[in-house]
């Protein structure tokens, strides 16, 4: 039984690329045997923040043009052997990819893999259509941020009906992944809580990721924050996501950081100097 | 200023998230997600309430969407003497 998950959001930025590549590798670490498809044709960055740049040879649109077989364009992850990356051109045609041969691609994944991660352009143009289109299930991840919830909101709008699963008259699941969340700003007010956002887009909590140094750490040496600082915290917020999706009950948690009076003080200060 | 700055809170977030349900509820319509007769039951609640005292039970709203024209129906029961006194 595999799935396919789409891991989408609508606006730019808010760390759809981090955490295909975040929750790829959880879950292969769990054991699972996963792809993780780059659908931002033109724009490619899942092979450098995987740490695969060098190693890219065929991409998805060979494959899809059939000018390359699947197994020559996969590229087995160095670090764990059941994580592969499929990643995207960096040709500038906009119709590289077509419906037809997607799903040709998705199909023949299915036979080789438990999770296909699809990691969809930012906007609400083809590649993002084809990023979901054949999907199973989507992670959509949002920033606690105006401008974030609210393109969210819309490609909730699309996952319900533009989906092939959505079309044939199935329900369509759909899961939050919150990140960059700071719990001591949305204490103070300055940030939406969780709760708010859960409240205005209505769809079940996946994890809560939290903002975190670490983040920048991973992609600037090529390696997903759970293989690079397991035990930080964002890490545990992506493996406890991972662990969800793979159907275990694990309590919420926000991973935010306990600090003391003192260093919180210390703290604003360094931020304000 | 640094203690005063850290005792002024500046509670941003209740905005961003009233301008949202506001912003999203009006564009959940627009993209056809909404349930519209819901909305419009309250929305139209809410303009009557101002003048009227009502029964949000006794209110009723019907919204048919057809190929050629779509219907909306409100029904609403007024109390007794409602309009005489007015």
């Amino acid at each position: 039984m595999s799935k396919v998950m789409v891991v989408t959001s609508g606006k730019g930025g808010v760390g759809k690329t981090t955490s295909s590549a975040s929750l790829g590798a959880a879950l292969a670490q769990a054991g699972q045997n996963v792809v993780v498809i780059d659908f931002d044709v033109g724009l490619r960055n899942l092979d450098l923040v995987m740490g695969a740049e060098r190693r890219v040879v065929f991409d998805l649109v060979n494959v899809v043009q059939g000018d390359a077989k699947l197994a020559q364009a996969l590229i087995r992850d160095k670090r764990v052997d059941t994580l592969s990356l499929l990643p995207a051109s960096q040709t500038r045609d906009k119709d590289a990819l077509t419906e037809e041969g997607v799903g040709r691609v998705i199909e023949e994944l299915r036979g080789k893999f438990d999770w296909i991660i699809c990691d969809s352009p930012a906007g609400i143009e083809k590649g993002a259509m084809l990023a979901m289109r054949f999907a199973d299930i989507a992670v959509v991840v949002t920033n606690p941020e105006v401008s974030s919830v609210r393109d969210s909101d819309r490609i909730i709008g699309m996952l319900d009906s533009k989906t092939q699963l959505a079309e044939n008259g199935g329900k369509f699941e759909k899961h939050l992944l919150l990140t960059r969340y700071s719990a001591a700003r949305a204490a103070r007010g300055e940030m939406l809580k969780v709760d708010d956002v859960l409240e205005i887009l209505a769809i079940p909590l996946l994890g809560i990721v939290p903002e975190s140094t670490e983040i920048l750490n991973a992609s600037n040496v090529g390696c997903p924050i759970t293989l690079h600082n397991p035990a930080s915290n964002a890490a545990r917020a992506y493996s406890d996501a991972a662990r969800r999706l793979l159907g275990e009950k694990i309590e919420m948690n926000d991973h935010a950081e306990r600090r003391g009076f003192m260093s919180r003080l210390l703290g604003r200060k360094a931020a304000m100097a | 200023m640094s203690l005063f700055d850290f005792f002024k809170r500046n509670r941003s977030a209740p905005v961003a998230r009233e301008r949202l349900q506001l912003l999203l509820s009006h564009e959940r319509i627009l993209t056809g997600r909404a349930d519209l007769a819901a909305l419009l039951q309250e929305e139209i609640l809410a303009v009557i309430a101002k003048h009227i005292a009502i029964d949000r039970d006794k209110v009723n709203v019907k919204l048919d969407r057809g190929s050629q024209c779509s219907t909306l129906e409100i029904d609403i029961e007024m109390p007794e003497g409602t309009l005489a006194r007015s």
